[in-house]
């Protein structure tokens, strides 16, 4: 993927940051399987009801070793939609022993399946910290880009979750929520989107939720598809580009974090796995070789999707990665 | 008009102007940064008045980002076409408004 200025390797150039390298392994992202009920068009990994890729059992097994390691302190689990993998359950419950800081990244319609509605009594039990997608506080947007009747079938959720202490101050029960921008441009300021959901959300739907999470659209999968057929993909690749931001660029997710496929592969991100982008060099190629020390230093493999998580206030799993205060303002108007 | 006017790219050098008479223009983007921060008003505001002043005064590059930005911000397209006839009723209120300095020399002038 070509952009007219300097390449994302020449930008970590000049701002001091080549070659990229890790600085640790604290997040240990698992994607489970790319099976999902919904068939989002901004779907990175493609998901939907007809993939059936997901992870072995011999793969999990090692999976729980890995995460009981003393320096993973965050466990991500992540699909497609997770709880369509048969031993979900099991996972989700081994990994809440570990005692450690456990998401889950749900699309919450899968909740209202028969066979899925003990998953909120489960996940509380299990103090699971679900992260979940509502690309807008507003139904029309949201449908356009997750499928007709998502957004009522969210707030219902959302409501059950809520009864049940998600949400509400005090519980310490955490529903995250995830926004992306419903089209070729960029999110705006964290803190503005996330007020502005609050007042919607609580006003006409009186739902409640603890943290917005602002995620750039990353070039790959079908939202890649929908640059390229409606003609965006040039002048997006070069809004991300222009706000290309050296801190955001210190802060990058991958710097932390070791993302395994469903078939135990390494990646430095979920982006580089579905580029089929193992990790470079002399780094173990996957869960069974896993060696924390060599990770924690290991060279990270960028290309220029990886603009996507540098732009402005940066961009991570865990939204943006800097306060306002300490962005750079890179554009003018 | 040529092709090579309001070109999406020349944007991409609007922070370079302060190249020539950088105090003005460094004072003027700070100035920028401040007028349009969140203040009083929240960044949504902020956002909808720079667009309908955009399209009032026809700049091809705010327009495009203003939009975006718009859009970044979650507004709808209700919201911005709304902001966009608050600058539309504005320019025709002020047009007509003028015609009451017309009348008064009319007034001076007619038998």
């Amino acid at each position: 993927m070509s952009v007219p200025g300097p390449s994302f390797r020449e930008c970590l150039r000049r701002s001091g940051f080549f070659p990229f390298r890790a600085a640790a392994v604290k997040i240990l992202q698992l994607n489970i399987t790319r099976r999902c009920n919904l068939r989002c068009r901004h779907c990175h990994v493609e998901a939907g009801p007809e993939q059936g890729r997901q992870m072995a059992d011999a793969v999990l097994g090692k999976c729980l070793e890995v995460a009981a390691l003393p320096t993973i302190t965050t466990l991500d689990v992540t699909g497609g939609a997770p709880e369509l993998h048969p031993r979900f359950r099991e996972l989700v419950a081994r990994l809440a022993t570990l005692g450690k800081r456990l998401l889950v990244r749900t699309n919450l319609v899968v909740l209202q399946e028969p066979e899925f509605a003990d998953l909120v009594e489960f996940y509380a039990r299990h103090r699971v910290e679900l992260v979940a997608s509502l690309p807008d506080a507003r139904g029309e947007r949201t449908d356009r880009l997750r499928g007709p009747g998502v957004f009522a079938a969210i707030i219902e959720v959302m409501r059950r979750l809520n009864a049940q202490g998600y949400g509400r101050p005090g519980s310490g029960l955490v529903l995250d929520l995830v926004h992306n921008p419903v089209g070729a441009y960029l999110p705006g300021e964290q803190g503005a989107l996330e007020a502005d959901y609050r007042r919607v959300l609580a006003e006409q739907h009186e739902v409640e939720f603890n943290n917005l999470f602002c995620l750039t659209n990353c070039p790959v999968g079908r939202y890649l598809e929908y640059l390229q057929s409606s003609g965006n993909l040039g002048d997006y690749m070069l809004a991300l580009q222009a706000a290309y931001n050296p801190a955001a660029a210190g802060r990058a997710m991958c710097r932390e974090t070791i993302s395994v496929s469903p078939d135990g592969t390494l990646y430095d991100c979920d982006f580089n796995q579905m580029l089929d982008l193992p990790l470079a060099g002399n780094a173990p190629a996957d869960i069974f070789s896993f060696d924390h020390q060599v990770l924690a230093g290991r060279e990270i493999v960028i290309a220029n999707h990886c603009f996507a998580c540098t732009a402005g206030a940066g961009s991570s799993c865990q939204g943006a990665t800097l306060p306002i205060a300490d962005q750079q303002r890179t554009a003018v108007i | 008009m040529a092709d090579d006017y309001y070109e999406k790219k020349d944007l991409q050098d609007f922070p370079r102007i302060v190249e020539q008479a950088p105090e003005q223009g460094r004072a003027f983007f700070d100035y920028y940064a401040k007028a349009t921060a969140p203040g009083a008003l929240s960044a949504r505001e902020k956002a909808l008045i720079s667009l309908a002043v955009a399209c009032v005064r026809h700049c091809p590059y705010c327009i495009d980002a203003y939009t975006n930005k718009c859009l970044s911000l979650g507004l709808s397209g209700d919201e911005m076409l709304e902001a966009i006839h608050v600058g539309a009723a504005m320019v025709a209120g002020d047009t007509l408004a003028h015609a009451t300095q017309v009348r008064k020399i009319l007034r001076q002038k007619e038998m």
